[in-house]
């Protein structure tokens, strides 16, 4: 596997205006005659789409929602960033640049964050032409707030719905296009499989989740924008549908993964309440600038939160991070909260827990403020738990949030394989191995309206055109793969259910390569994910056909890509001896608890080749270069 | 506790539908109501019973996929919650509840409890947008917009488009969801261009979906999940009226 990063010369601050200065452009005539596939309506997808159609180009988009607002992206809470420094604080280009690297422990790639750090001050101004309603001040203009791993303000917010707020703008752009007949939405259509026709993608195998149909579409170049795989652990903060399918089919066809053991794990979620729970809810990271993390100090301390007095409580954030306090970054927050409850000094009735505590905040800035600020989230955190957190401090607990790792993709966003690119949390390439909060929305949005739409025509400009017929046997061949597939799965009629055999892989991989990984807990879960898999193919149970709507196929057909793509991130993680980041090694650790990293061993993108079924999958390195950044200890005390 | 369901079941839009019972075991109150079916659907599917099909996503009340009518009433009986968010310790042991799907002619019942709301998307493809296209925009501070202007906004941008005020609505009309677009942009000064276009594109679509008139009951305000106010609407009544006085209808 060839990994040329395609990194443009010249200093780091000027090599995104070369590139938009030397690269090649589709005159707008010509546009007309390109066609592009976009599966995923997020940010990334929704706002690639809808630029695209801008320019002129001939798009069809797919989601599995049965409508494009209604992706993934719309969930999330805090806010988004950028480079704006409106509050005067010292911010700039080069700060944000440098906090993603330094909150990505050095693992991603100097070129693309610098250009993403760029990039996020259009991001902006763009939603507000939308007509994004950010929050302002009294005076009108846009206000902002601070996020974990950062010490300045640079993070602007629509109330807690600052995902949903960004995601109607993007959706309300893509239905601008619609009815201007440049796109054409599929909802609830499902990607099964990519096509590659000599050596390019080329398309797409598709079912139609209402009435089962399979068929195939081709276009000039292929853009996922599929999400992330935190599904794959069962309980995450994702939403229920979020799944893997159209990253790991790809890679079956040849594009490489990268980094799939780079996996958040985010501090700030209600904690699981029994066996019946489908999915885990986030409360925003933003909570912490007002929220204050406490444990009791004595081991076993059953007395309510109210009872246990000042100088019995451990501020252990404040204590051991002095300089980011509360506000330190999620990695680190997890794992301290991970190391108070393993030593028995965790809350509620599990001991799985740790306070995030107002009362000094209501206390200081009044119960309205806050509610102005978190009125949705602690709505929220009442429905769920039944508990008022104005009156008593909220119980949260680590879970699986967001993926670092994902396709591998160069400075163009374009894969392994050519003419497929990759958006969004799909990709592997901005976060390194921790991603900051308030930079997904971003990235996402800098990918889909600016830095696919230039890159794309580059690709269109240097290179050959033609679209295959989807009558060509490499359609062919996929449309019978994948309905091959869908029968097994349906031929099996043993006796257990998908959600029964999703739930054991994902408490496997939560104890064995969850916040704290070690070379024998990985081993011990890749011998027994491939037992897991074994029995998922001898005694799955579903009911119904593969020609109607039949989400309990939909569900095993994913869970059956989990099966598979488990045992490759337990590997990354096995592999990767080191820690970095979301990914803990305990084997390699300081004296006090922080990850070390191992730069003159590691410094480098690991990017796995499919080899076959059956056959050892191939490691290959993609080596990072700093020519700007130090590499040092990453340390917020 | 256990509970006694009554729960819509038709195999596809073509197909006719029927009401059937089921019980729910061991239900206990920490578990939100779609849980509460999870469970249920599970014990279906090892009887080799096809399961009650319903749509979710998020789980949050953000997405706007769950929906289902819960003992006659859109999303279920806690006011501003989504039927995700309702969680069982609303219940009690031998209660009866009732789930349907949303019932109004525009939203086709695809299967069980799942309709089919693209007559939404179209709404909003006749014009709820700011015509802007990616690139050459002004700085975001360049335009100040005072806060209460943009706090109103956003109260009316918080709409889910889930279609519960439509399944509330007797007419089956619309126009909450409708308004809900109209006042989010046409507080904000960048969506004052379009703003008699985008009315009369958006009402002109509404009801070409065959969604009803508003008789001001008010039951739409009164299920929303994210408590979107009826004072929208009528905002809206007058900013459609003064679209067609200016004849924006011959414009088209
Ligand atoms: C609860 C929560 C809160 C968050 N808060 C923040 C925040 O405050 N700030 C921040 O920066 N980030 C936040 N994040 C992270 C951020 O929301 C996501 O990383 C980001 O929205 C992902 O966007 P995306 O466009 O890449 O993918 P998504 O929004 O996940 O969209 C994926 C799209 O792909 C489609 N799709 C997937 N597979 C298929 C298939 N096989 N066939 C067809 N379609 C398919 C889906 O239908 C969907 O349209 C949060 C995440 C969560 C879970
Ligand atoms: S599932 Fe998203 S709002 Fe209920």
């Amino acid at each position: 596997m060839k990994l040329d990063a395609k990194i443009p010369g010249g200093p780091l601050e000027s090599k995104w205006s070369r590139y938009k200065e030397e690269c090649k452009l589709v005159n707008p005539a010509n546009k007309r005659k390109f066609s592009v596939i976009v599966v995923g309506t997020g940010l990334a997808g929704a706002s690639a789409a809808a630029t695209l159609g801008e320019m002129g180009y001939n798009v069809i988009c797919f989601c599995y929602q049965d409508s494009a607002r209604r992706a993934h992206s719309i969930a999330a809470q805090g806010g988004i960033n950028a480079a704006k420094n409106y509050p005067s604080d010292g911010d700039s280009v080069h700060r944000l640049f440098y906090d993603t690297i330094k909150g990505g422990d050095f693992r991603a790639r100097e070129a693309n964050v610098h250009r993403l750090a760029e990039v996020s001050n259009n991001v902006i101004d763009q939603c507000v032409a939308q007509g994004v309603p950010f929050a302002r001040e009294y005076g009108g203009l846009l206000t902002n707030r601070s996020f974990g791993g950062t010490q300045v303000s640079r993070t602007f917010y629509a109330r807690g719905q600052t995902g949903q707020q960004l995601l109607l703008g993007a959706y309300q752009a893509l239905s601008r296009q619609v009815a201007l007949g440049k796109v054409k939405v599929f909802s609830r259509t499902e990607m099964l499989d990519l096509v590659v026709v000599d050596g390019y993608a080329k398309g797409i195998v598709v079912r139609d989740m209402v009435t089962g149909k399979i068929s195939s579409y081709a276009a000039d170049a292929v853009v996922l924008a599929t999400g992330g795989y935190g599904n794959t652990f069962f309980l995450s903060t994702n939403a229920r549908g979020c799944n893997a399918m159209a990253v790991w089919r790809s890679y079956k066809r040849g594009a490489g993964f990268a980094n799939p053991c780079y996996t958040q794990i985010h501090p700030t979620c209600i904690p699981v309440s029994g066996d019946h729970q489908s999915k885990l809810t986030l409360m925003s990271e933003s909570l912490r600038n007002d929220g204050r993390v406490w444990v009791p100090m004595k081991k076993g301390d059953k007395r309510p939160p109210n009872q246990i007095p000042e100088n019995e409580r451990d501020y252990y954030l404040e204590t051991r991070y002095p300089s980011f306090g509360n506000l330190a970054p999620r990695d680190v927050t997890s794992r301290a909260a991970k190391l108070v409850c393993d030593a028995g000094r965790g809350v509620g009735a599990t001991g799985l827990g740790v306070y995030l505590d107002f009362s000094e905040a209501i206390g200081r800035l009044g119960r309205r403020t806050i509610e102005e600020k978190y009125g949705n989230l602690f709505e929220m955190y009442e429905r769920i738990t039944g508990e008022d957190a104005y009156e008593v401090p909220m119980r949260i607990f680590p879970a699986i949030h967001y993926t670092m790792g994902g396709l591998w993709v160069d400075y163009n966003l374009m894969s392994t394989i050519p003419g497929l690119f990759v958006l969004g949390e799909a990709n592997f390439s901005d976060h390194g191995a921790n991603r900051l909060g308030a930079s997904a929305l971003m990235q996402g949005l800098s990918d889909g309206y600016f830095v696919l739409p230039t890159t794309i025509g580059n690709y269109f400009g240097s290179s050959k055109k033609f679209v295959p017929s989807t009558d060509a046997p490499e359609f062919k061949e996929a449309e019978e793969r994948v309905i091959g597939r869908l029968n097994k799965l349906m031929s099996i009629k043993g006796s257990r259910t998908p959600t029964s055999f999703h739930r054991e892989l994902g408490k496997l991989l939560w104890d064995n390569c969850g916040m704290a990984r070690s070379e024998q807990s990985l081993k011990t879960a890749i011998k027994k994910i491939q037992v897991i898999r074994d029995e998922f193919w001898k005694n799955l149970k579903l009911v119904g056909a593969t020609d109607e709507l039949n989400q309990t196929l939909e569900y095993a057909n994913r869970v059956s890509d989990y099966m598979e793509f488990a045992e490759l991130l337990c590997k990354d993680a096995l592999e990767r001896r080191e820690s970095c980041g979301g990914h803990f090694r305990v084997e390699y650790q300081t004296e006090d608890n922080e990850a070390k990293r191992d730069d003159e061993n590691f410094a480098h993108v690991a990017v796995w080749e499919y080899k076959g079924e059956g056959k050892e999958p191939v490691r290959n390195v993609e080596p990072l270069n700093y020519e700007v950044v130090k590499m040092t200890q990453r340390s917020y005390k | 506790m256990n509970l006694n369901l009554k729960v819509w079941r038709q195999k596809n839009e073509t197909s006719e539908g029927e009401m059937k019972s089921y019980v729910a075991k061991d239900v206990s109150p920490d578990m939100s109501f779609l849980e509460m079916l999870d469970v249920v659907n599970e014990e279906l599917i090892m009887k080799g019973e096809d399961p009650i099909a319903f749509d979710s996503d998020c789980r949050e009340g953000i997405c706007g996929t769950c929906s289902m009518v819960v003992n006659g009433v859109p999303h279920g009986p806690q006011r501003g919650t989504t039927v995700c968010q309702l969680h069982m310790r609303h219940f009690k042991d031998g209660d009866s509840i009732a789930i349907e799907p949303w019932r109004a002619k525009p939203f086709p019942i695809l299967k069980d409890l799942i309709t089919n709301r693209q007559a939404f998307d179209r709404i909003l493809q006749a014009g709820g947008y700011i015509s802007v296209n990616t690139g050459n925009v002004g700085d975001a501070n360049a335009l100040p917009i005072a806060k209460d202007k943009a706090d109103q906004a956003m109260d009316a941008a918080a709409c889910i488009g889930c279609g519960a005020c439509v399944a509330a609505c007797k007419n089956a009309s619309a126009m909450l969801f409708v308004s809900a677009k109209v006042g989010h942009l046409g507080f904000l000064p960048q969506g004052q261009p379009e703003r008699d276009r985008r009315v009369w594109r958006m009402i002109s679509q509404m009801d070409k979906e065959g969604f009803g008139n508003c008789t001001n009951t008010y039951a739409c305000e009164s299920v929303c999940p994210k408590r979107i106010s009826a004072m929208f609407i009528s905002r809206m009544n007058r900013d459609y009226a003064m679209a067609v006085a200016k004849g924006e209808c011959n414009n088209l």
